[in-house]
């Protein structure tokens, strides 16, 4: 028989992006341990139905911590108290009975609250769309082993893959920078044989829309880090870094001038 | 040409690139202090090394080489205010919403006070030069010694009454203590923002930071000390 939770959220409510928000007092009571942290949410927004009110709205999606939805920070920390955990694989068991959470939503000038733990990410698409990508020739599957890569180098590439683009990196940071995503999506291709023709402008490109949206500067505090669900190292930052200096050095010097096509 | 200026103030106007000039004029700044610590200390050799020091720095070059220091090191100071700044104003814009529940992961507390403790060190260093350097509010100027047979400034006598007044003292070890602080985050965040850490070398130069903090303010701290404990007369 598993134990059930008598607890007391604090949560951000706010009707919409331009309404003024507040922290609302909800008593959950009988919550099961057993139960993930929107499944909480849940419970407790069944309840709020059931009374006629406007239940909490929150971004959830697969709900097994591989899609990137969750967008809420729970006592001070997105995702919640535990490391490499969404908010959708917290438990309600890490939470004891009586306690307080403050539930909010990710803060950042580049992500808007749509409506209460809702938030617009749609600066990180456009970022993606700057650059966090390859130009392949689409059609059959070429030969295996036509890229040479050592096994190091791909699992480096990987580490950054991991990336959700969930946006804890944001919400975390003292200043709400987003250099931690946008150093993992532009390092993992600039880091593998296919991401290099493109590589010098995806770094300008990605960098440019970043600073567009209105994220702030990387301190190198590294909070991004510890809240990262997926543990992405801030030395991917450190070559993001350095690839924009090799992109600036490149466009301003060494990068062959257009002659505008048609030969000579 | 016009290729090449559209790149540089793309450049500037970036986030990682007004950081990288912060980190590249923030590395001047840390090899001059180090250098000047290394001078000052020369007060513990005696007056005449001290003074001969002084001198030779004022005639190097027939007298240009000081002020091409001077003007370089007032050009990376400004740089590297005017861009912290400009880069701190964009932070707080960057989140206008506080949160309700504040909580820091792993954060040092250096490294969230830069700005303030880099503000505090510019308050020191335009005290600092209005004192020992410009000699305002004082007679320091008229000081002078002999050292083989010629006049030159007393920088010992001068430092000696300079700190012999507790409260310039004072001001002096707080200021070197915000500066030891901004050093701590400084020195290894420049490599980071350079791109020159690696999982193989942050955590030393994570430990070079904190070592060249602490040499910065046992050093600097040592001579207001000295002077006031009576040990340098």
């Amino acid at each position: 028989m598993s134990h059930s939770l008598n607890l007391q959220l604090k949560v951000w409510r706010q009707s919409s992006t331009n309404a003024k928000g507040h922290f609302q007092d909800i008593v959950a009571k009988d919550i099961p341990e057993t139960a993930s942290f929107l499944e909480m949410l849940d419970i407790v927004n069944q309840r709020i139905i059931t009374e006629g009110s406007d239940p909490i709205a929150f971004d959830h999606d697969c709900r097994e911590g591989i899609c990137g939805a969750c967008s809420m920070v729970i006592n001070g920390k997105p995702h919640g108290p535990e490391k490499a955990t969404t908010a959708c694989q917290l438990h309600m068991r890490k939470f004891k009975d009586g306690d307080t959470i403050w539930i909010e939503p990710f803060r950042a000038k580049a992500f808007p609250v749509i409506k209460d733990l809702a938030v617009d990410r749609s600066a990180f698409d456009r970022i993606m769309q700057a650059g966090g990508f390859i130009s392949v020739r689409t059609g059959s599957v070429q030969d295996a082993n036509n890229l040479p890569i050592s096994k190091e180098a791909a699992d480096s590439a990987m580490d950054a893959a991991e990336c959700i683009g969930c946006g804890a990196c944001v919400a975390s940071c003292k200043n709400a920078s987003a250099m931690l995503f946008v150093s993992a999506k532009a390092g993992q291709l600039n880091s593998l044989p296919q991401g290099q023709p493109e590589k010098h402008r995806r770094v300008l490109g990605m960098v440019k829309t970043m600073d567009e949206a209105g994220f702030g500067n990387c301190t190198n505090q590294f909070e991004c880090e510890a809240a990262c669900p997926k543990e992405i190292s801030v030395r991917w930052i450190t070559k993001l870094n350095r690839d924009y200096a090799l992109a600036t050095l490149h466009d301003a010097v060494t990068a062959p001038l257009s002659t505008g096509g048609g030969g000579d | 040409m016009s290729a090449l200026f559209k790149s540089l103030s793309v450049f500037l106007a970036s986030s990682v690139g007004k950081k990288i000039l912060v980190a590249l004029t923030g590395a001047a700044l840390v090899v001059f202090v180090l250098g000047h610590l290394i001078g000052n200390l020369l007060i513990f050799a005696g007056a005449d090394a001290i003074n001969e020091y002084g001198h030779f720095l004022q005639t190097a070059g027939h007298g240009a080489l000081v002020w091409v220091a001077r003007i370089g090191l007032l050009t990376c100071v400004l740089i590297h205010i005017v861009l912290t700044i400009k880069l701190t104003k964009e932070n707080r814009a960057a989140r206008e919403d506080r949160y309700g529940y504040s909580h820091t992961i792993q954060a040092t507390k250096s490294s969230r006070f830069m700005i303030f403790s880099g503000l505090i060190v510019l308050a020191f260093i335009v005290y600092h030069l209005l004192h020992f350097t410009l000699h305002i509010g004082n007679n320091y100027s008229t000081l002078t010694t002999s050292i083989h047979g010629e006049t030159v400034h007393d920088v010992y006598r001068m430092v000696i009454q300079g700190f012999s007044w507790w409260p310039a003292s004072a001001f002096y070890i707080f200021a070197i203590l915000m500066l030891c602080s901004h050093l701590s985050h400084g020195v290894s965040s420049m490599f980071q923002t350079l791109g020159l850490a690696t999982p193989r070398t942050w955590p030393l130069l994570q430990k070079i930071s904190i070592i060249y903090a602490a040499i910065i303010f046992i050093g600097n701290s040592s001579i207001p000390l000295a002077v006031l404990l009576g040990f340098v007369k």
